[in-house]
């Protein structure tokens, strides 16, 4: 049995009057591949930006590795190892492909002004680390040829295998990926299934993720936690989802 | 048809509206009262003519544009040459020759040409500094006079009141500017956009204010006259030296010639600008570099990335304040003078346009719209009263033709080792 990385209990978020998340519980172990899912407005991504600081959390409590985070602003989270991706893309569009990474380690680098402007060894070995660590995830992710291509211009699919490398080089304890099959044909699906499964046997990576995409899902998670109206519904492995009949009903409704 | 008859005398008329009251009418001095008077018929009808033009130019819109499109266009700058020309190794190369001529011609170019070429290294110092927080933190501040006031004032306040000199107040002066940066950093850290311009516009205009007002030690609207020119190690350039001091002509047996003062003064503007854009070069290649544009791309992925968007912010406006600072306190060396009017919105405006001209983030973008925005003005000196007019339709028609600037920046490539 391996460790519990994240331990997230009754966690609950009110804007005004509107109860978005109520109670919401979720255990993530090291290694694991953990989905949420849910309708469309059950309160999934509000929980992501509960769990990431992006909101502060009404009640609840969210425990990384036995330290208590909830509340902290988004950055300190991000620190600690708490990774995102978005919905929709957000990379930095107008830089490269390679300077999207190389800013992603920038609290791993040499940010010493001095050591910067008068270009010490220490300062170009970082450098010089930063940058082959990048060119390792780039090639990862089939990337290695666009390295010097603006963001932007690369194709949708691109866009989303470079945000998951760039979460990658922060070195997360976990990745937590909002809809990484949005928008991809099926090609690229297996392809983004094949990238967590690499991630999560070969660099350790546990990985809480949001889908839509019920093959991808079924297929790759070790554990589901469905929401619905921002109240848990159920909680098991992808056998136990299956055979739900509340999970059928609240995504096909009642006969 | 008579959709365009409408608008086409409505465009006449506002030809009209326009010129007749600028133009048309002249203010004369009769004893101690201002009469209006009618002009010359000559510019009545020049006016006339105008706005006939402008009634058959909108009448027969359609007609004249497939003509226009039918008639060859503006020479276009080919693709390949703008390509080559915006690449940062080209663009390195262009800068060092650039400080090559720089460093030889004020021996060769008269007193005046030397005196602006002066001027152009101050707005060149302004518009690398404003590029930092415009172009690559894509912070809009409009009030980035403000710092170049409190940098230009910390000098002349610290020479006049304690005697210091212009080498220990040019770190002063940035320092101080440094903290108005911070200072001013905090409470718009959540702004963003439109909001942030009209509180750093705020910004420039109290201080300018306040400095206008303090008359017990500002000196007011008088501002603080005779500040101290920068001096050789101990040598002056004046004719006569102070007492105890020696000055430059007298040292190496020379006769006094005025033009060594601009000279010296122009390089010491040099040295200051080739020290600011090292460090900017430095900076672009530096992980605080990178995640000023990185913030200047999307906050929300920065948070995410465990970047604090506080600091890099407040980074960016302390350094591009502290380079504010030097250009200051070097304006106030070279006027000897310096009064609150001389920290106008217009001055900010001017900058800001210097950045934008340029290609944002571009720094031999910069250097060139420093020379064309100062130069222009002063060659079209003979045009006297329609000089900022003719400076307005350039501008616009240089946005027109390039929309992203001079010489934007690309992006640099980055070697991958495999």
């Amino acid at each position: 049995m391996s460790r519990e990385l994240l331990k997230v209990s009754g966690l609950s978020m009110r804007f005004g009057g509107l109860l978005a998340v109520n109670g919401v519980a979720l255990t993530v172990k090291e290694k694991q591949v953990v989905s949420m899912i849910g309708p469309n407005g059950a309160g999934k991504t509000t929980v992501f930006n509960c769990l990431t600081g992006f909101y502060k959390p009404s009640a609840g409590s969210i425990v990384l590795d036995g330290e208590s985070i909830e509340g902290l602003p988004g950055h300190e989270i991000a620190r600690k190892g708490v990774v995102r991706t978005f919905q929709n893309v957000r990379l930095f569009k107008d830089m490269t492909a390679v300077e999207n990474l190389l800013i992603a380690q920038h609290r791993h680098l040499n940010t010493n002004f001095l050591s910067g402007l008068f270009k010490t060894p220490s300062f170009r070995k970082s450098e010089r680390d930063a940058l082959d660590y990048a060119a390792y995830w780039l090639d990862k992710v089939n990337l290695t040829e666009f390295a010097n291509r603006p963001a932007g211009t690369l194709a949708y699919g691109q866009q989303r295998r470079l945000e998951i490398a760039r979460c990658m080089m922060t070195r997360p304890r976990i990745l937590m990926l909002d809809e990484p099959a949005a928008g991809l044909n099926p090609k690229e699906t297996e392809d983004l299934k094949a990238l967590i499964s690499i991630l999560r046997n070969e660099h350790n990576a546990t990985v809480l993720l949001i889908e839509h995409d019920m093959k991808l899902v079924m297929s790759i998670s070790d554990h589901i936690v469905v929401i619905n109206q921002g109240t848990p519904l159920a909680d098991g492995t992808p056998e136990q989802i299956r055979d739900n009949p509340e999970v059928i009903k609240a995504y096909l409704g009642e006969a | 048809m008579t959709r365009n008859l409408k608008s086409a005398l409505f465009s006449a008329l506002l030809v009209w509206a326009v010129a007749y009251p600028v133009l048309g009418l002249k203010l004369t001095i009769v004893g101690i009262n201002i009469e209006v008077h009618n002009t010359s018929p000559m510019i009545l009808s020049v006016i006339a003519i105008c706005s006939l033009l402008m009634f058959v130019r909108v009448l027969f819109n359609q007609q004249l544009s497939t003509a226009w499109k039918n008639s060859p266009s503006l020479p276009k700058v080919p693709a390949k040459a703008t390509n080559f020309l915006t690449l940062p190794s080209t663009q390195r190369w262009i800068i060092l020759g650039l400080v090559v001529v720089a460093l030889v011609w004020p021996f060769y170019g008269s007193r005046g040409a030397v005196d602006i070429a002066t001027l152009i290294l101050i707005y060149v110092m302004l518009g690398l500094g404003l590029n930092i927080v415009v172009g690559l933190a894509g912070l809009l501040d409009l009030g980035y006079v403000g710092f170049y006031a409190v940098g230009a004032y910390t000098y002349a306040l610290l020479s006049h009141y304690f005697g210091w000199s212009f080498w220990v107040c040019l770190p002063l002066a940035g320092m101080m500017t440094a903290t108005f940066g911070l200072l001013l950093g905090f409470p718009v850290l959540r702004l963003r956009g439109d909001y942030l311009a009209i509180v750093t516009l705020g910004f420039g205009e109290i201080i300018r204010l306040f400095l206008r007002n303090l008359t017990d030690i500002t000196g007011g609207p008088n501002g603080i006259s005779n500040i101290p020119k920068p001096t050789l190690f101990g040598l002056s350039f004046d004719r006569t030296a102070a007492e105890g001091m020696q000055t430059f002509h007298e040292y190496f047996g020379i006769a006094y010639n005025s033009i060594n003062k601009v000279i010296f003064l122009y390089l010491i503007a040099l040295v200051l600008v080739l020290l600011v854009l090292f460090v900017i070069n430095r900076l672009l290649r530096m992980p605080i570099g990178r995640a000023w544009e990185a913030l200047r791309e999307d906050e929300i992925a920065c948070r995410a990335l465990g970047l604090n968007p506080t600091v890099i912010k407040l980074s960016a406006f302390t350094l591009g304040a502290t380079f504010a600072g030097f250009a200051g306190s070097f304006f106030a060396a070279r006027q000897g003078l310096v009064t609150p009017e001389s920290f106008t919105f217009l001055e900010s405006a001017i900058i800001l346009a210097i950045v934008v001209l340029g290609g944002m983030g571009s720094q031999l973008g910069v250097i060139l719209a420093a020379v064309v925005m100062i130069l222009l003005p002063e060659m079209m000196r003979e045009f006297s009263e329609y000089r900022m007019l003719l400076f307005g339709a350039l501008m616009v028609l240089m946005m027109i033709w390039r929309p992203q600037g001079l010489l934007p920046m690309q992006r640099p490539h980055l070697e991958l080792r495999k």
